[in-house]
């Protein structure tokens, strides 16, 4: 069971306390848009065997949604950050590629 | 601990006392904490915005957008909102949610490890302390709680819930039943 | 025979006799004792029957490991099997009960399936039973269900409680041997807080057993110096009786605690202990493993230590005559016990050519026989051991002599107990030299942070001796401590300890070498799976090379003891089947727990009244004290109607409907979701989350919304009424309350996070009473206050004022189809303001009505109900709902998702009306309809309408609009109920009576 600290109230806590919510900077289709990029944005979803980006609510606690960057190989989590961006902050994205040279932020 | 009187139910059978408390009136106030918002709460109740997860003269960090203010004796929930709505300029939520809750009091020097039975919190001396305010589950019930001193504990959870956490509490309470950790 | 000794029994308490009953007969031990001593004490010595063969088993180990001593344990409310006695303590009053048998220990029926073994070998059942098809559910299942299984199954409800504990700590220690205790107090002198866990009732491991020395002191000696100095550290906790069950990610830890298994009381009996730790030192021990010769099941056979535990720790003797075999010098440790309490060891058989070291001199000092290079050819005895015949280890099992003993103590070596350290992915390593897989300390499960956080000590790390365990153990406390922030100073100087030298073990598979199959079929590596060496050779020669294949094939390993003792030895055996290296076949998985734990435990309370949480409103228990029966709906219970003397369910639904229709009626709705959004874009934001506008709503009116996802299914829907300029108060379904806040913050926090918009939760600030029928406005009147007329209060507006002296939000909205009232106040005010309306409706006969009463109002008036009409598969468009679809709105959740070309498409469900042919029969819930063989539909409401006399339902029908008139089948269980799809809304179309 995951240990995740939320990144608006800072408290460490267990995965209980949270609430998953799948993939992350998933780009919105809406009114408009075809078939094909409305069918991705609805139902494919990447599952890598290594790091994801991925969101969880705080729903035990302050309630709020967040990002977490997470090997789902090793568990290891690389840090959680806001879900009000499009990308991991910088020093996450640098703390991974110190970890997995290979991995890109936007793959 | 405040006056029994201020009490519906007492169980003093277990190895800690539980009480449920009657109605108190608090407030929930939303809006982004910026400086300017926190100034004008200090200025329409007259104590500053706690840091956050901390609880100070009755006003409850919740989130980063979120303060629960208990209402003090002599003051009513309508005249702190009418004043708070008042100072505030920035978009803001604030109301009455006195009837929507249920608080709880824990007293006993085994209080901690009565929570310690649902909560998901090191509630060791050294890790949670005066002031701290936590929002978490007990058992399965969202609930959030903080000490009134070293012995003594209040918990809220929702209103509809007060008969399920009463018997909750006093099942953990029981005598004979402390691990004698914390 | 198996007897009491007058000497040693360190744990027993000689002047506490404690009595217990066995199979019925009163049974005497001591305090101290566990059920397996005291059973042996008492020269019981068959203890159970095996799962397959049911062949007689006595007691072979003396803790978690023992596969064959498991019990029915207690009587009613308390029972519970597959108990195992070695583990359990002896108090007056147990009860137990041998297993596996039928009509008795003694004289079993199923033995019989023992003399036909030859014809059940690993996998005889899946062979077996493929034909004919039909047998297997009429014939075969039943016989092996009714024969299947260990123990009984409880009967009644656990009478015990059961709780958790969370505790956090820097390092968790699992295991209170003198590893474990030596690594608490270097961690615990760090600073660091410390908790250890033992399993057992006391600490000290192998020290309280074996002659060791350390520091000058004896075991004992030395054990009770550490709990005395760990005594003085209050940062360091020990649990005895408390199993480290598992290790999980992140440093997350189970710990099972058997509170009062010794000691019956009323607190709780087990604790489980959800423990997160920095760091964990796993110093869990070296399991004896069993040697692979015939008869190495019959009762007698045990291992090697645990016959000296007996004596030592229980002052039992197993046996008055015992042979030792073995392929290590730990063995002749059992020898020299034995020995010193005047007990016969006729011959100690060393499978090594070479023999022993200092203990084989010492043994041999003392004058036992010592046969090297030599093993046990087969054991001879039914129910208990009679004597062994003894062949050369190298040969085919040519006897060569038969010696008569009762008792038959075996060592095939150890195996580091390595199941914690496995259990989150740490790895192992062959240990050749040894024969043991050992935790290889650079490959430690991972933490959050990417760091290893297990470490093992002793001999779970590998260390057989005691001055290495002590190393080792030292090293893991000063590793973990210097991890978690609390780094030691200079090491003190190591302990020391009395060495004996000891001559390298043989890995030995198979006694004798070159056993033919007449042996090898009488050579048991699971014993209460029944699992013979034959039985795995068979398995490698019809192809299951994976370890994990063979495992299930044979089931080996996957009794309750999940293979302690026969993992290594069946393994061994298979890799010799395949002629490969041990490590290259590999180990099947560490799962936990480590043992067998309560469901209890990890139920912990969540039994009986707090199962689950229930919701309650504030008039729930004026409900109850009037007859209301009650229906869960989400968390909530609610009132499903109310019934009075002698009278049905449906009676009672009936005359609520009646009552409502005819006059008034009374209903709680305060478990509807009562959200606030609040700030200058809330209409722009529920423009985007309600299919329809939002923000044309005047304040002071009302507007009934859907919501769906962005599938553009429908998910929810509910009354949203505008209270001023940039405050909406959104109205939800019950099961929607949380489900929708939690909705509209996914999306105002992950996507349209620029909106100034705030919500709040308000459903449970609020008591909300309907007051509907035609004389509702009168009830109101009567109660003053306010202005509810037609003009000044129109259907779909609210008004708010004091009602009968009660500060109160009134709302004109309709769920029933009448007029109706919904009543909003302070949930402290809501008894207040309930008893007040029926003091004023008394002159009109008001009538509380329950939810279903509610229900059939709103199938009657074709309203739908999401979740009964909708199931996630259907969207606004279906139920023919699309004047609540915007065409303006640019976007909204669920827009695009609309025009899918599957959901556009002609032959969709649509929402129709269906009334049966005969007006007394109603049709079922949830049937089919069925054209040409084709499922065409559902029904999603059916109901017989009081108000109509006849009964009426709701389906969803292929292309249903087109079909109105048309006359469908619906064929349930052998009957065809017909109906006519009609309209679906039943009564006053023309809304007439809601608007008056």
């Amino acid at each position: 069971m995951l240990l995740l600290t939320c990144p608006y109230c800072g408290v460490m806590a267990e995965e209980t306390e949270f609430h998953g919510g799948g993939e992350a900077h998933l780009t919105r289709h809406s009114d408009g848009s075809s078939d094909d990029a409305f069918t991705a944005y609805l139902f494919e979803r990447k599952n890598p065997k290594g790091i994801v980006l991925e969101r969880w609510r705080h729903v035990y606690g302050c309630g709020k949604w967040f990002h977490a960057a997470r090997c789902a190989v090793t568990l290891e989590i690389f840090g959680t950050y806001s879900a009000q961006t499009f990308e991991p902050p910088a020093e996450i994205i640098a703390k991974i590629k110190a970890k997995r040279p290979e991995w890109e932020a936007k793959s | 601990m405040s006056d029994l009187m201020s009490f519906s139910e007492i169980d003093g059978s277990g190895a800690v006392l539980v009480a449920a408390q009657r109605r108190v009136m608090m407030v929930t106030l939303k809006a982004e904490l910026s400086k300017a918002t926190r100034a004008a709460i200090k200025k329409a109740l007259g104590t500053p915005v706690p840091a956050a997860r901390k609880i100070a003269n009755g006003i409850a960090w919740m989130a980063p957008d979120e303060l629960l203010i208990m209402v003090p004796q002599g003051d009513t929930p309508e005249a702190m909102i009418a004043r708070l709505t008042a100072e505030l300029k920035a978009p803001m939520l604030a109301v009455d949610v006195s009837d929507a809750r249920a608080v709880f009091t824990l007293k006993g020097n085994k209080a901690r490890e009565v929570l310690a039975k649902g909560a998901p919190v090191d509630l060791a001396p050294e890790a949670f302390t005066l002031g701290d305010f936590r929002r978490t589950r007990l058992g399965q019930v969202a609930v959030a709680f903080w000490l009134e001193a070293d012995d003594e504990i209040t918990l809220v959870c929702f209103a509809s819930l007060k008969q399920f956490m009463f018997e909750w509490l006093v099942n953990a309470a029981q005598k004979g039943s402390m691990p004698e950790f914390l | 025979m198996s007897f009491r000794l007058p000497t040693f029994g360190h744990l027993i308490d000689r002047d506490s006799p404690v009595s217990f009953t066995f199979n019925g007969k009163s049974v005497q031990g001591f305090k101290g004792d566990t059920l397996a001593s005291a059973l042996m004490a008492a020269d019981h010595r068959m203890v159970g029957r095996s799962f397959k063969y049911h062949r007689p088993r006595g007691i072979v180990a003396s803790g978690g490991e023992e596969p064959n001593a498991l019990m029915n344990m207690g009587e009613g409310a308390r029972f519970e099997p597959n108990q195992r006695a070695t583990t359990t303590e002896v108090f007056n009053g147990l009860t137990a009960r041998s297993q596996n048998h039928w009509p008795s220990l003694a004289f079993d029926i199923g033995a019989l399936n023992n003399k036909l073994a030859r014809f059940l070998p690993a996998g005889f059942y899946y062979k077996t039973f493929m034909k004919p098809a039909w047998a297997w559910k009429h014939v075969f299942e039943p016989i092996i269900r009714r024969s299947a299984g260990l123990g009984q199954v409880p009967t009644e409800r656990d009478a015990d409680c059961y709780e958790y504990f969370y505790a956090y700590t820097d390092i968790l220690i699992t295991g209170g041997g003198v590893a474990g205790l030596e690594a608490a107090l270097e961690a615990g002198r760090s600073g660091a807080k410390v908790l250890l866990l033992e399993q057992s009732p006391h600490f000290g491991g192998r020290l309280m057993v074996d002659d060791v020395e350390v520091d000058g002191r004896a075991g004992p000696a030395h054990i009770a110096h550490l709990l005395t100095e760990i005594g003085k550290l209050p940062n360091v906790s020990l649990r005895p009786r408390t199993q480290g069950a598992g290790v999980f990610d992140h440093g997350y830890a189970l710990g099972y605690e058997r509170l009062n298994d010794h000691a019956p009381s009323t607190t709780p009996r087990h604790r489980l202990w959800r423990i997160r730790a920095k760091r964990i030192i796993t110093a869990t021990g070296a399991l004896e493993r069993t040697l692979n010769f015939a008869g190495n099941d019959i009762p007698g056979v045990m291992l090697a230590s645990a016959v000296r535990d007996y004596v030592r720790l229980y002052g039992t003797a197993p046996g008055a005559r015992t042979v030792v075999v073995t392929n290590n010098d730990d063995a002749y440790r059992t020898a020299l016990t034995l020995h010193a309490v005047g007990l016969e060891v006729p011959a100690i058989i060393d499978a090594r050519p070479q023999g022993g070291g200092a203990l084989a001199e010492q043994a041999r000092a003392l004058g036992v026989r010592i046969e090297t290079g030599h093993a046990v050819a087969k054991v001879n005895g039914k129910i208990h051991v009679k004597s062994v015949e003894i062949c050369l280890q190298s040969g085919a099992g040519g006897a060569v002599e038969t010696i008569a003993c009762d008792c038959v103590a075996m060592s095939g070596g150890f195996s580091p107990v390595v199941h914690l350290w496995s259990h989150c992915g740490g790895k192992l390593n062959w240990d050749a030299a040894n024969a043991m897989f050992s935790p290889d300390p650079s490959r430690p499960p991972t933490d959050q942070n990417g760091e290893g956080f297990v470490i093992t000590a002793g001999s779970a790390f590998g260390a057989l001796t005691t001055e290495a365990c002590l190393q080792s153990a030292t090293a893991a406390a000063r590793q973990a401590a210097d991890e978690v922030g609390h780094s030691l100073p200079e090491e003190a100087a190591a302990r020391e300890v009395r060495t004996i030298s000891e001559n390298p073990m043989a890995p030995i598979w198979s006694m004798p070498d070159k056993a033919p199959y007449k042996l090898r079929a009488k050579t048991w590596l699971d014993f209460q799976n029944d699992v013979k060496v034959s039985d795995v050779q068979l398995a490698a020669r019809e192809g299951f090379e994976s370890v994990e294949h063979t495992k299930r094939y044979t089931t080996l390993g996957m009794a309750t003891d999940q293979g302690k003792l026969s993992n290594i030895n069946g393994l061994a055996v298979l890799a010799g089947a395949l002629d490969a290296e041990i490590p290259n076949v590999g180990t099947t998985t560490f799962r936990p727990p480590y043992t067998p734990i309560s469901l209890g435990a990890i139920a912990g309370e969540a039994a009986g009244p707090l199962f689950k949480p229930t919701r309650k409103t504030t008039i729930d228990g004026w409900h109850e004290s009037h007859g209301a029966i009650f229906e869960p709906v989400a968390d909530w219970r609610r009132a499903y109607a109310y019934l009075q003397a002698g009278e049905t369910t449906q009676d009672a639904i009936t005359r609520e409907i009646l009552a409502t229709r005819g006059s008034v009626g009374l209903f709680d709705a305060s478990t509807l979701g009562k959200i606030i959004v609040k700030g200058p874009d809330a209409g722009k934001f529920l423009d985007l989350v309600y299919t329809n506008m939002m923000s044309t709503l005047k304040p002071g009116k009302c507007r009934y919304g859907l919501m769906c996802n962005e599938n553009g299914f429908l998910m929810d829907d509910g009354v949203v009424a505008r209270l001023d300029e940039d405050t909406f108060l959104c109205h939800t379904t019950t099961g929607g309350s949380d489900r929708i806040h939690a909705h509209m913050e996914e999306w105002l926090q992950t996507e349209w996070w620029e909106l100034k918009v705030f919500t709040a939760n308000l459903t449970e600030q609020f008591t909300q009473i309907v007051v509907a029928g035609p004389n509702a406005r009168k009830v109101l009147e009567a109660l003053g206050g306010m202005d509810v007329s037609r003009e000044a209060l129109p259907f779909m507006t609210f008004t708010e004022g004091k009602l009968g002296g009660i500060q109160a939000r009134i709302f004109r909205i309709s769920f029933s189809g009448e007029l109706s009232y919904e009543i909003a106040v302070p949930a402290s005010q809501g008894l207040l303001m309930w008893n007040l309306l029926l003091q004023a409706g008394a002159d009109h006969g008001i009538s509380p009505y329950g939810t279903e009463a509610l229900h059939v109002m709103r199938g009657e008036k074709g309203f739908v109900v999401v979740g009964d009409e909708s199931d996630g598969t259907v969207t606004p468009h279906d139920l023919g709902m699309s004047w609540a679809v915007s065409k303006k709105k640019e976007d909204f959740i669920g827009k695009r998702g609309m025009q899918r070309s599957f959901l556009t498409a002609e032959g969709r469900k649509q929402l129709v009306g269906l009334r049966t042919l005969s007006d007394t029969e109603k049709l079922p819930e949830s049937a089919h309809a069925v054209e040409d063989g084709k499922a065409i539909g559902h029904v999603t409401s059916t109901y017989f309408s009081p108000t109509l006399g006849h009964p009426i339902a709701m389906a969803l029908i292929v292309g249903g609009r087109a079909r109105m008139g048309e006359v469908l089948a619906f064929p349930v269980a052998g009957t065809v109920h017909k109906a006519r799809v009609v309209d679906p809304v039943f009564y006053d179309k023309e809304g007439a009576q809601q608007d008056v």
